[in-house]
């Protein structure tokens, strides 16, 4: 399973090197919601600094949905999915491999983002490693729930519409204690101790980490 | 208009008077409720939701859920698939629909006068609020055309991502701490914090609710079947009709699998 993961990430990166669409479209993207967010709220650096961690997590919710559905569409292509089928790969390393080509892009992109952050809107980290911990679970969860429902959706006339309808209530959790780890790592929360939210974190990461290699296969079968 | 029976004469009296005993006893739980039992001495006469709200609450996040959860786990797992688990996860799900939005109609109408306002972003609300989004996305899913076993299969892994949510609403509020009153009856030392008429009336609202949901979801599982009936006769009829129309005699063994027999028309549905 690790062997067939392994593979799949390499391919899903190798396509991802070779056209370039993170790093030509999605990660431009991410950079202007964060300009975006900016004029709505206005100039006041108070008011961007208490905002940020929500602003930076939202807008890894709108690049995780870009990433997902780029993921889902390269298995679209005509016979692609029965070549895959048919190569004999474990369909929960096929799982984990694409959910781990996933997480690496957005890793990517959140580096940059929070580069943004840290420079648009004048937050300063106090707890690194709640920053980094949040920022490593929560797009594992991220990237689980979104091969998975990707996968679901894939080669479906409304795919467009329907996926985001279907993910972003499920990753709600994610922005909600990514958010609140956030805070605490740059000092701006009301309360301190971040671990019961990164803990929250570890455990949806490894619930749909779990469900996705069980049901995969499943969906897989679909054509 | 003869009505169309989905099963035996027995089984459809059994569920009528299922349905039938949950409904008046969601009448005396109402009576109980607003004429019999005292007001609290905090809530006042606000606690007279109570013997509404969690009952319904429960039918919402525990039945229909836990029964549209399982169901697909039951479809997916190649020894025990049948269409029967995809036809009763469907319908948990739809009754489910109707008993969330209701939870949180009635959890703003008791947070109104309690928290000063409709919609107080409190934990368990907003992820009340996301639960039903989530149904929503789940039927909006099965409403995309596709075969019937494809659709069945991403319907079963959408209802087990989705399931996932809600142990994250049941303990959202000892986690996020917010406005929410902690649980009255399946609470952390599992001590009930509701004695006497109160709790025998919250009791009632409970055994009822969860009656009226067991015929409600028989019904849906009704319409799902005659629909499935329909599709099937729908499908034969026009075959039988093509080939009329070419003057041939419909072939012995058709369909998309080898040795899978073509349903006769005359047979189909009864």
């Amino acid at each position: 399973m690790w062997r067939d993961a392994w593979l799949v990430a390499g391919k899903d990166l190798r396509i991802e090197a070779r056209s370039r669409v993170v790093v030509n479209q999605v990660a431009p993207f991410a950079v202007l919601v964060l300009l975006l967010f900016a004029f709505a709220l206005g100039p006041d650096r108070a008011a961007l600094a208490q905002a940020a961690p929500g602003l930076f997590w939202l807008a890894v919710l709108f690049v995780a949905l870009l990433s997902v559905q780029r993921s889902s569409s390269v298995e679209t292509g005509e016979g692609t999915r029965d070549g895959l089928r048919l190569s004999g790969i474990d369909p929960a390393g096929v799982f984990l491999g694409k959910a781990a080509a996933v997480a690496l892009q957005l890793l990517v992109l959140e580096a940059l983002l929070t580069g943004g952050v840290l420079l648009l809107f004048g937050v300063t980290v106090r707890s690194p490693a709640v920053l980094a911990g949040s920022a490593l679970a929560g797009t594992a969860g991220l990237s689980a729930v979104g091969v998975l429902y990707g996968a679901l959706s894939s080669g479906l006339r409304v795919r467009e519409t329907l996926l985001p309808f279907l993910l972003l209530p499920v990753v709600a959790p994610v922005l909600l204690c990514g958010t609140r780890a956030w805070e605490i790592a740059f000092g701006t929360a009301a309360k301190g101790g971040g671990d019961p939210f990164v803990g929250l974190l570890v455990v949806f990461a490894a619930v749909y980490l779990a469900l996705g290699v069980v049901v995969y296969g499943a969906l897989q079968e679909a054509p | 208009m003869s009505a169309v029976s989905a099963w035996p004469a027995g089984r459809a009296r059994l569920l009528r008077a299922v349905g039938l005993v949950g409904l008046v006893g969601m009448g005396f739980t109402v009576w109980l409720g607003l004429w019999v039992t005292p007001p609290d001495k905090v809530q006042g006469n606000l606690v007279r939701l109570v013997y509404l709200h969690p009952p319904v609450a429960w039918v919402a996040l525990y039945l229909a859920f836990g029964t549209a959860a399982l169901s697909s786990v039951l479809w997916l797992w190649p020894r025990t698939r049948s269409r029967f688990w995809d036809r009763l996860a469907v319908s948990a799900m739809e009754v489910g629909v109707v008993f969330t939005a209701l939870t949180l109609v009635t959890g703003t109408l008791w947070g109104r006068p309690t928290w000063g306002v409709w919609w107080a972003w409190d934990a368990r609300l907003t992820s009340t609020a996301l639960l039903l989004v989530l149904q929503l996305g789940y039927l909006a899913l099965r409403r995309v055309p596709s075969d019937a076993d494809v659709r069945a299969r991403r319907a079963a892994v959408a209802a087990l991502v989705a399931a996932v949510d809600v142990p994250i609403v049941h303990f959202s509020v000892d986690w996020w701490h917010t406005l929410h009153q902690g649980a009255t009856v399946l609470n952390a030392n599992l001590s009930p914090t509701i004695h006497g008429a109160m709790a025998w009336t919250l009791l009632l609202g409970f055994v009822s609710m969860t009656l009226v949901f067991v015929w409600m979801l028989a019904e849906r599982y009704r319409v799902e079947l005659l629909n499935d009936r329909q599709s099937e006769a729908g499908l034969a009829s026009a075959m039988a009709e093509r080939w009329a129309e070419s003057g041939g005699r419909a072939p012995e063994v058709v369909g998309e699998r080898p040795g899978e027999r073509a349903a006769a028309p005359a047979g189909v549905g009864s």
